[in-house]
């Protein structure tokens, strides 16, 4: 049994899908310059979902904004806020109705891929469509 | 405000640029146009003949002066960017006319620069004033758009033009029917966008038969589309409108392409009375005129 210290303070993204924990990090901005102390903890035994990653982050509460920004990935995703040592506050990820500035265009010739510009995109329906190119994509694909 | 895409248009606007255009036939035939001041930029980083010439020729009748940005010969050759060449020239005009390589292009211009912009083409993705030309054309010939039986035949998938008129005759009610060569048909999701939005429906054929079309729109089916070139050489063959094709239809059917025309329409069509793809063309500078003069006084 693998065992993660508890945090005091941070953030604790839980039912993360298997295999996108590097992808919430991403989303998050933390990498190996950060300096938060990071979990990502992958595979592990879910009763709903079989298999689920979990990241834990001491240090940063994590906005709405990217909170919405994970169920790009992982639609069913929980974000669990703590302070003290105690859960404050749960929230479900939700797909949101515009992205600026999170995820990039996958089309290659889309002027904001080629220009590195921020990603602008709408939901409609289950997709986004991009401000640019026009064109739709799923979630996964913007990250 | 800017032309950037033919999805951001409503029906009211379209008739608003339409009635315009109504308004600038009239006074290029009395040659009498009333005059605008100011700078049009033409840049186009791709080639163009007729949407270049007839965005210069727009702003020459409404008064403008044009000034041309030749991209092999500018400082993108030294590197310098996009967003960087159009702030620059923003500071040099009154109003943008632009066709890039890149899909939303355009749309960059117009968040980057003050003077309103006019997409000429960006990439795979849209062509408004060739929209709007197009159902203008359609109007003018055929006195409405609603109800009429639209035939479009060709490379649905490539063509740029095509996936905007669709939208185009879906909001002013059209009936659609598309004869694609197999593999070049147009992609799901721009129909079920149209389709969607203005609840109407379109038929697919896998020939073409004319008998019920009032209006037969052609595009291009290019060669190197296809591996074998035994197979592109039978559906350019299969896909060119002869005029044996075009006596089978009704009498008053309009011909209608984007142009360059290849060897699609043979040119014994050029002089049959349906044949209206280059008063088609000419429609472009009224049309023109009526978004230039739209976009520069607001």
């Amino acid at each position: 049994m693998l065992k993660v210290d508890i945090i005091e303070q941070g953030t604790v993204v839980d039912h993360v899908q298997a295999g996108m924990g590097k992808k919430v990090l991403d989303i998050l901005g933390i990498d190996e310059k950060s300096g938060n102390r990071v979990a990502l903890v992958m595979n592990v035994p879910s009763g709903k979902m079989g298999k689920k990653d979990i990241v834990k982050v001491e240090g940063i509460l994590i906005s709405k904004e990217k909170t919405d920004a994970i169920a790009l990935v992982s639609p069913r995703a929980t974000v669990n806020l703590i302070k003290d040592g105690k859960v404050v506050e749960k929230k479900q990820a939700e797909l949101p109705g515009e992205l600026n500035g999170i995820g990039r265009c996958p089309n290659p010739n889309c002027i904001s891929t080629q220009e590195k510009a921020p990603g602008k995109f709408r939901l409609e329906g289950q997709k986004y469509r991009c401000a640019y190119c026009e064109r739709t994509f799923r979630p996964g694909e913007l990250v | 405000m800017d032309l950037i895409s033919f999805r951001d248009l409503d029906k009211g606007t379209v008739e608003k640029i339409f009635g315009l255009a109504e308004d600038m036939d009239r006074q290029l035939e009395r040659k009498k146009v009333e005059k605008l001041e100011g700078i049009m930029a033409t840049l186009f980083f791709e080639p163009s003949t007729r949407t270049k010439l007839s965005f210069q020729s727009a702003a020459e009748r409404l008064g403008l002066q044009v000034v041309d940005f030749l991209a092999d010969r500018s400082s993108l050759k030294k590197g310098e960017s996009f967003v960087d060449t159009i702030r620059t020239v923003d500071g040099y005009c009154d109003i943008i006319a632009m066709r890039h390589p890149a899909e939303g292009a355009a749309r960059l211009a117009a968040e980057t620069a003050e003077a309103p912009v006019l997409n000429g083409g960006d990439g795979a993705n849209q062509h408004p004033t060739q929209t709007l030309l197009d159902l203008y054309t359609i109007r003018k010939l055929k006195g409405k758009i609603a109800g009429l039986n639209v035939h479009l035949v060709g490379d649905l998938k490539h063509a740029r033009t095509m996936h905007s008129l669709v939208y185009g005759l879906g909001m002013f009610g059209a009936k659609v029917t598309m004869v694609a060569p197999k593999g070049l048909e147009m992609e799901e999701h721009i129909i079920h966008e149209a389709e969607k939005k203005f609840n109407f429906k379109m038929e697919s054929r896998d020939s073409i038969d004319l008998k019920d079309a009032d209006v037969l729109y052609v595009c291009r089916v290019q060669e190197e589309r296809f591996a074998d070139k035994y197979e592109a050489a039978k559906v350019k063959k299969e896909f060119t409108i002869s005029s044996e094709y075009i006596r089978k239809g009704k009498e008053d059917l309009v011909i209608m392409h984007p142009l360059p025309k290849i060897d699609e329409i043979p040119p014994e069509v050029d002089a049959m009375p349906q044949a209206r793809y280059f008063e088609q063309a000419r429609n472009g500078i009224p049309v023109r005129m009526a978004c230039i003069k739209m976009l520069l006084e607001g």
